[in-house]
């Protein structure tokens, strides 16, 4: 495969409602949280991706399918603050080919 | 006033084998650590969690691993402070620092390593207006003496374990005149067994059980006399009552690290690479807290920055000795 063809779009609107369009590698191993750190742009990962903080947290915007929610990412949510419908852990969610065009924004900071 | 040649301030793995690295050198530790026992976010957060990262363990539990190194370090017999955060640091006469915990309790060395990982861990707060306002009048993040409960209204909020035990507590030991759970879910994720005790108490009577709802707000004049409550369908309403404890667990902030005069970079502490020294001499960052060009965040880059941190420290406390690395295949490992 070229390199092309293991990248994909994704979209993070940041908390001043930017919306910034990321290429990120689908043969890295990487989840959303690691590539928004890779941008710079403004999550913490305290936890560092183990699904144990919910600084990462954030709303998915887009209709795309993502793979359900393990009971670590779930329990997180349980105790986190800012959480609506569309929460998810930007930690927990894996680059591939099927995400590729999602659009999720980052929740408020304070967790 | 406690005295050693080295103040660890973080008994996290980091904090833990530098004591080793020292204790070849003949140097003597004493760990501070706001947390009641060693091991930091190993034990605190993620204990039964495997590592594939430490050499020669191709799977290593993080609880295991804060084992093996309170084994490895042993022979050193390492001193602690738990369970009190360090405050202050401040520079005495003959080139030594004390530094002073929370508690009050001193420590006295020449030379202190950070080893702080993340920093101090601190209660979660709830995003709800005025909170801080009303901290110790009313609001309480910990239960330390459920005595100072009795006879109380009291609303507490979370789903964790924490959150479920203490309200059983407080109402099966008829602590509490009336307790209030309040939680953003329907359902817990609690053990299964406090789960269905609330339940229980719950049908009941004896817990007033508020699930899909949120504490938004806190009323009272000088302390705690009511909390808002906004529900997911039936909205707002007020609830009396004299406190409000949310139990949202632990996160861990840099908190008096960033007063202590050292450069931050990043909220992480800026070190030279040659021996992991602060802008201060005679104060030294490893692990997690420091930050450098090409700075990794692991156990075991963490392991070799302490290795060399007490090697300059060595040099700072003898300066007339000479000193040549030894290896423990040779000379085995001769404790204090």
């Amino acid at each position: 495969m070229t390199e092309e063809e293991n990248m994909v779009k994704v979209y993070i609107i940041d908390r001043d409602d930017v919306k910034h369009e990321l290429d990120a590698p689908t043969d890295m191993s990487m989840n959303i949280m690691e590539v928004c750190k890779a941008y710079e742009l403004p999550v913490e990962g305290r936890c560092g991706g183990m699904a144990m903080c919910a600084t990462c947290q954030c709303y998915l915007e887009s209709d795309t399918e993502l793979i359900d929610q393990s009971d670590s990412e779930l329990d997180m949510l349980d105790e986190a603050f800012f959480v609506e419908d569309n929460s998810r852990l930007g930690c927990q969610i894996p680059i591939t080919k099927e995400i590729d065009g999602i659009t999720l924004r980052l929740a408020p900071e304070g967790n | 006033m406690i005295e050693t040649d080295i103040i660890i301030i973080g008994a996290g793995p980091v904090g833990l084998f530098t004591v080793f690295e020292a204790g070849l050198l003949k140097l003597k530790c004493h760990l501070i650590d706001s947390l009641p026992q060693p091991g930091g976010q190993l034990t605190e957060i993620y204990p039964k969690k495997p590592i594939y990262d430490i050499p020669g363990y191709p799977t290593v539990g993080a609880g295991e691993l804060v084992d093996n190194l309170m084994e490895q370090i042993k022979p050193f017999t390492p001193k602690f402070t738990l369970g009190e955060s360090a405050v202050t640091i401040d520079e005495v006469e003959d080139d030594k620092f004390i530094v002073t915990t929370n508690k009050g309790t001193q420590h006295k060395a020449p030379i202190v390593i950070i080893a702080g990982g993340l920093g101090v861990f601190e209660p979660r707060k709830p995003p709800v207006e005025h909170l801080e306002i009303f901290e110790d009048k009313g609001v309480e993040y910990i239960i330390k003496d459920p005595e100072f409960y009795r006879g109380k209204k009291v609303v507490v909020a979370g789903g964790g374990d924490s959150a479920l035990d203490w309200s059983i507590f407080l109402v099966e030991n008829k602590i509490v005149s009336e307790l209030s759970l309040v939680h953003r879910r329907k359902s817990f994720r609690g053990h299964l067994d406090s789960v269905q005790k609330v339940m229980d108490l719950a049908d009941s009577g004896k817990i007033n059980l508020i699930t899909e709802a949120e504490v938004t707000g806190i009323s009272g004049e000088d302390v705690v006399n009511g909390v808002t409550i906004k529900h997911k369908t039936q909205g707002e309403f007020t609830k009396e009552c004299d406190h409000f404890v949310p139990l949202f667990g632990l996160k861990p902030s840099l908190g008096p690290i960033g007063d202590w005069g050292l450069e931050i970079e990043k909220n992480a502490i800026k070190v030279d690479t040659e021996a992991y020294t602060t802008n201060r001499p005679g104060i030294y960052a490893i692990g997690d807290v420091n930050v450098y060009p090409g700075k990794l965040k692991l156990i075991l880059c963490g392991f070799h920055e302490g290795t060399i941190a007490v090697q300059s420290a060595f040099a700072k406390i003898h300066p007339d000795k000479k000193n040549v690395l030894k290896y423990t295949t040779v000379n085995g490992v001769n404790g204090f």
